[in-house]
């Protein structure tokens, strides 16, 4: 635990030594607000919440989480500094799961830093802060489970490139697993019972069921499992082919 | 103790290595030589447990690399070839990240880490980014934080390679000093290296060991051992002092450079041309500005070793 958390700090520190950092938070911000204010009709609805703002998040994410997952482990393996990592007494889990877990602190930072808009509808109105803050949780493992999968993908290749579109495409996945655009595509071939399952994968049925205000143990879980599976599937990875 | 057994790694078509056994103990200096491509690096990725071997095990003072990887790890400090390291990191936040996952801590982390930064003289960049740094700052770097934690073992992959003549000479020094108890595996090009600081050199070449010996039981297998090599004062008496020296039983053939008036003559087997020769140029009268002893030339050995 001791090197989870060590890893864990030198990545984060990592992030703020090179513009990436702010440039990410900045975007974050940028777009989670233009989405909510613009597309969202935030005040036009007169309604005091942020169901448009919280609504926005998974596609949000969609493009920016791959982004920051992207250069979890290819940049490691583009760089040679794998070679140091996994010959240092690191087990490969450590590694993985302190890379991970900065990467999700520092998702946590800028979903943090949105605070104003929160500030304003309890200044506008009478929210109910009680939904607001399962959907930060909601939304914060959402993100979780996003960089988990891109995580995984990053392990699988030396390009930063090919990690995000694997990253976008697997996230766009999951995240719609729910619905016909994907249910379609193993509609008819694929048993039944594979059809369900992957249905019940879906982020977005998951994420929604948080925001709307109801923190259910099955939704909290759903999420612990696809980020325990995707981080067990990292780290299967490296194991096999760290120096491929 | 490091031992490898039999140790082979393919690579879909390639073999990069094949075939491999050697064990070495402390006190020893191990030189890889070989051409590009011959499998050192592949050796050595193996004996850190960075590349899993196809087939063969490698242990480290009694722990399988592969089985008891931590154990194995513990006890080696390891420069991966071109010595990686996190570019953004400043060089002793750097030293310091490395320290603390070799599970060092309070007064021996500090006194550690001081000992490196002055043996690698690193103290004038400590504050900079390690990509902002020059190839040979970068590789003392990777020297520093290999040998943090006063491992046992060292597995340095090209140490010396991108180091000034100066660098060069700390590092050799460093090195012997710690040879002592140590046991330190180097991989190189540098054939004077190897006479410098290793005890013994192992030739690899297409994957396997094609020569294991001392530097100067290599340097023996050269033609040129016990060779005499003389250079005249003037290019005029080469011409006479050649054939004077051909015409000799002992001598086996004569190389001759116009360019320095330098002759060298090579005995033939077990032979010693030495006494002969000096008398020779004596009774000659031939103008020696040097006359020496070759004692082999281990690049010779090594070409003709790895053609
Ligand atoms: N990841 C890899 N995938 C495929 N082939 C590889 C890989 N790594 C090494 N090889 C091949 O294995 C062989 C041995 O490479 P290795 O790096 O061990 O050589 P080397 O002796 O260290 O050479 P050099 O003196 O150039 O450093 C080479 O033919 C190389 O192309
Ligand atoms: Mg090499």
């Amino acid at each position: 635990m001791r090197n989870v958390g060590l890893i864990l700090r030198r990545e984060l520190a990592s992030y703020f030594a090179t513009p990436l950092a702010y440039i990410f938070i900045f975007i974050f911000l940028v777009l989670a607000n233009a989405f909510t204010f613009y597309l969202g009709d935030f005040y036009q609805r007169g309604q005091a919440d942020l169901k448009p703002f919280f609504a926005f998040h998974p596609w949000l994410y969609l493009f920016l989480i791959p982004a920051l997952s992207m250069r979890l482990w290819a940049e490691e393996r583009k760089s040679g500094t794998i070679e140091l990592l996994m010959t240092l007494p690191v087990k490969t889990w450590e590694a993985v799961l302190g890379k991970y877990l900065a990467a999700w602190l520092f998702t946590g930072l800028a979903l943090a830093l949105t605070f104003p808009i929160w500030i304003t509808v309890n200044y506008l109105g009478n929210p109910d802060n009680g939904v607001i803050l399962a959907s930060y949780l909601g939304s914060l493992l959402l993100a979780g489970g996003f960089l988990a999968v891109g995580s995984c993908m990053s392990a699988l290749t030396r390009s930063q490139v090919v990690a995000f579109i694997l990253g976008v495409v697997a996230c766009f996945v999951l995240l719609l697993a729910g619905y016909p655009l994907v249910i379609d595509a193993f509609q008819g071939w694929a048993p039944q019972v594979l059809v369900k399952a992957i249905a019940s994968l879906s982020f977005l049925t998951h994420f929604q069921s948080i925001t709307r205000g109801v923190l259910e143990a099955r939704d909290v879980l759903y999420f612990a499992m696809l980020i325990a599976f995707f981080l067990f599937t990292t780290t299967v990875a490296l194991d096999l082919r760290k120096a491929e | 103790m490091i031992k490898t057994d039999h140790l082979c790694k393919r690579y879909q078509s390639v073999i990069a290595v094949e075939d491999i056994t050697f064990q070495v103990r402390p006190g020893e200096v191990l030189g890889f030589l070989g051409p590009n491509g011959a499998g050192k690096t592949t050796t050595m990725r193996m004996l850190a447990g960075f590349v899993t071997p196809t087939s063969g095990r490698a242990s480290i003072f009694g722990h399988d690399v592969q089985s008891e990887p931590l154990a194995a790890r513990q006890s080696l400090g390891y420069l991966p070839e071109g010595a990686p390291s996190y570019g953004e990191m400043r060089v002793h936040a750097f030293l310091a990240f490395i320290a603390d996952l070799r599970g060092l801590e309070g007064a021996r982390k500090r006194a550690r880490l001081h000992h490196v930064i002055e043996r690698l003289q690193l103290a004038s960049v400590l504050d900079r980014p390690i990509e902002a740094l020059s190839k040979g700052f970068r590789r003392r770097v990777g020297l520093a934080q290999a040998m943090i934690h006063d491992p046992p073992a060292l597995i340095l992959d090209e140490p010396t390679d991108g180091l000034d003549p100066n660098q060069k000479h700390e590092v050799r020094t460093l090195i012997n000093e710690m040879a002592r108890e140590k046991i330190i595996v180097i991989s190189t090009h540098i054939l004077e290296e190897v006479d410098a600081v290793c005890t013994r050199a192992i030739i690899i070449a297409r994957g396997r060991i094609v020569a294991d010996d001392t530097p100067l039981q290599l340097a023996a297998r050269s033609r040129y051992y016990n060779a005499v090599s003389l250079q005249l004062e003037t290019a005029e008496q080469l011409a006479e002092a050649r054939a004077a020296v051909e015409a000799l039983p002992s001598v086996a053939q004569v190389e001759v450079s116009e360019r320095d008036a330098r002759l060298t003559a090579l005995p033939r087997a077990g032979a010693s041309i030495l006494q002969a020769i000096s008398d020779l140029s004596r009774s000659r009268g031939l103008k020696l500005k040097e006359l020496h002893l070759e004692s082999g030339r281990l690049d010779e050995v090594f070409r003709t070793i790895t053609a």
